[in-house]
């Protein structure tokens, strides 16, 4: 009998095409995701090389990042940048075969959204993308992680990716979640826990009742951000809810495929004894709403706690934290809920899916946003957009005050026109709270939808566990 | 890519733990889509104020580290974001080499690609060649990449480790497609296989 197997020991075997003497391995690329802004480079590389894409039939491409996201944007692109990127990938799409998904295609959104909706992303794949949220896919049973442009054209000519094996890691995350408590608290929670290189050199299961108590949309909430934990992936064991969230998507296996495939898929779990080389354990219990006070993602603290001491930490993170300080412009001691914001952004590949936004319209119900606020829902696909609209979730949003914008990454990383200006503090419901990464001076705080919608009725950082009329 | 030779040079210090892609290359940089020509937009709001003017205590302004190859850096340099316009831009300040406690995986990754050399060394001995670099054109670190070493100016010198084929790549530098073609019939069988086994992926 062989030895227990992680899941993710289980797909890495299933996967490697060629190992090495050295245990470099060439790993088989299930399905290749690419976006605009890491892959011209690697397409041109293919072509000084007079090399094709090996594969066009497992590579998908779509915009996501510099599209804008106003109900305009058919006229086009203003920025001449951004649109010769957007054309670049419209024309190596064309050109190589691969499928696409251009703006004009109601399909189009992140790509880490499209992928699960279209039926691209199943259990036991691999999954890569120019792109590190590609954690996301882990979700499904998955191994997805982010790769480089140089990278990028190595699959695009391959179908394979240059690998050693990392080590395995647990989460668990035992018992039940309290109200008012999501996937992205369980995801904050485990960084604020790990650090932000906690999870350097490891591939991640997130395990426990949590977990499995959670949806789809939520589990791939907590494996976007992985990355931020610095693991190589993250990934979650398939079940029940994944199998259900697959069948029927368009490019998920039918018939007698669907029943191979399924057998397949109920294979994937972690054996008994199989080993970890680091287990973390989290009570479900004992997460609570949390939210970003500085500019690493590892800064979460309870919405209940006050920003802390620069003193209060050791080595190299004492002045990390008091340059954060200065920068997010808080003194230690100040009660998180005390912070006033000016801008909330409800979206992305870890928070821009349709349960997301059911959690945020159910906190905006028959509620204003505050006088002067600027609040935007960023839809994370055309699909996720039109089935909110169905539900009656847009019209909330916009009785609110909200912005109901077109899909795509927008002030995530704020590559298109929708930034944050210098001093502007942002409640948001993504993944990097990096210095500049919504705009340069821009100050973000990162925490769930139902946060998120709550702070921009409040003005202020908000405890959904006080707020009125939160579920 | 051409051949990594060994270095000895100037190294910025740079103590800030958590150093991310995001500051190595900010994102409106990143909408070239070409490789060549970051450089100038190196670490750019660390660098330059909001009009463009260099911040002079910004370390790569400093007259001492203008030319530096060599960059020493807190723990965990290079998380967040895939970009590789982080590495595009290092290498074409002219970084060759960078020194941490650790890297975040795929920055580390996408460096080897680009012919820039990541160390990893403990804190300690982080922690003393970042006083070294911190004399500024005082100082020289030397890296050796065949023998895996790296001296202080005064010629402590320290082992390091690095993955064989990686460091074979850099030595020679080999093209990692091209390495990989050599391959193209493991692959095939792989892939006929594994096609046959699961016809639905």
């Amino acid at each position: 009998m062989s030895a227990p197997k992680t899941i993710y020991d289980k797909i890495w075997d299933a996967h490697v095409a060629h190992e090495a003497d050295d245990g470099t391995c060439l790993l088989y690329i299930d399905r290749h995701l690419v976006h605009e802004v890491t892959s011209p480079q690697a397409f041109e590389g293919l072509r000084m090389s007079g090399r094709t894409v090996r594969a066009p039939e497992k590579t998908i491409a779509v915009p996501d990042h510099n599209v804008p996201t106003t109900l305009d944007r058919a006229k086009g692109i203003d920025n001449e940048e951004s649109r010769i990127q957007v054309e670049a990938l419209d024309k190596n799409a064309k050109e190589f075969g691969v499928h696409y998904y251009p703006v004009s295609d109601v399909r189009q959104g992140i790509v880490h959204i499209v992928g699960p909706e279209q039926g691209w992303t199943l259990p036991g794949m691999t999954v890569v993308c120019g792109d590190s949220h590609t954690a996301t896919h882990g979700a499904f049973g998955a191994l997805a992680h982010g790769i480089g442009t140089s990278e990028v054209e190595h699959v695009l000519a391959t179908q394979t990716l240059i690998q050693k094996k990392s080590k395995n890691m647990k989460v668990e995350i035992t018992g039940s979640l309290r109200p008012g408590v999501t996937a992205k608290d369980i995801t904050m929670s485990v960084i604020g826990h790990t650090g932000t290189a906690g999870g350097t050199g490891y591939v991640i299961e997130y395990c426990g009742q949590a977990i499995e108590e959670l949806s789809m949309e939520g589990r791939m909430t907590v494996c976007n951000m992985a990355i931020e934990g610095g693991a190589r992936a993250g990934l979650i064991a398939p079940d029940q809810k994944t199998f259900d969230y697959v069948k029927g998507r368009p490019h998920a296996p039918k018939g007698a495929d669907w029943d191979a495939a399924l057998a397949y898929w109920k294979t994937l779990f972690t054996d008994e004894d199989a080993h970890f080389d680091l287990v973390v354990t989290l009570k479900g219990e004992d997460i609570a709403p949390s939210v970003t006070w500085g500019t690493s993602p590892e800064d979460v603290l309870p919405i209940d706690a006050v920003v802390p001491n620069p003193a209060d930490f050791e080595g190299g993170k004492v002045d990390a934290v008091a340059r954060s300080l200065e920068y997010m412009g808080l003194e230690a001691g100040q009660k998180l809920t005390d912070v006033e914001i000016d801008t909330v952004f409800i979206g992305s590949c870890t928070n821009g899916r349709i349960e997301d936004l059911r959690a945020a319209a159910a906190v905006l119900k028959g509620k204003k946003i505050k006088d002067g606020m600027r609040a935007m829902v960023v839809p994370g696909s055309g699909l996720v957009r039109a089935q909110a609209e169905e539900e009656g979730l847009a019209e909330i949003f916009k009785d609110a005050g909200f912005e109901w914008r077109m899909a795509g990454c927008s002030m995530c990383l704020a590559m298109n026109p929708d930034q944050l200006a210098p001093g502007e503090r942002c409640a948001a419901t993504s993944n990097r709270n990096f210095e500049g990464r919504q705009g340069r001076g821009g100050r973000t705080h990162l925490l769930s939808p139902a946060m998120a919608a709550a702070a921009a009725v409040t003005g202020k950082l908000t405890d959904i566990r006080e707020f009125e009329g939160a579920a | 890519m051409e051949k990594f030779e060994n270095v000895s040079g100037v190294a910025a210090p740079m103590p800030l733990i958590n150093i991310d892609t995001d500051m190595i290359i900010p994102k409106q940089f990143l909408k070239t889509i070409k490789r060549s020509g970051l450089g100038v937009n190196l670490f750019d709001e660390m660098r330059y104020d909001d009009k463009g003017n260099e911040i002079e205590d910004f370390v790569l302004n400093q007259p001492a580290y203008r030319d530096a190859e060599i960059i020493v850096a807190g723990d965990n340099f290079g998380c967040g974001s895939s970009r590789e316009h982080a590495p595009w831009a290092l290498k074409d300040f002219g970084i060759k080499v960078i020194i941490s406690s650790s890297f975040a995986d795929i920055f580390y990754n996408n460096s080897f690609k680009n012919g820039i050399l990541p160390i990893v060394l403990p804190q300690e001995q982080v922690d003393v060649l970042m006083e070294d670099a911190q004399k500024g054109s005082n100082a020289r670190i030397t890296v050796d990449l065949e023998n895996q070493t790296v001296s202080a100016t005064d010629g402590t010198e320290f082992k390091f480790e690095v993955d064989p084929f990686k460091k074979e790549c850099l030595m020679d530098g080999l093209d990692d497609i091209g390495l990989t073609m050599q391959k193209v019939k493991a692959i095939d069988t792989f892939e006929a296989e594994y096609g046959k086994n699961m016809p639905w992926v």
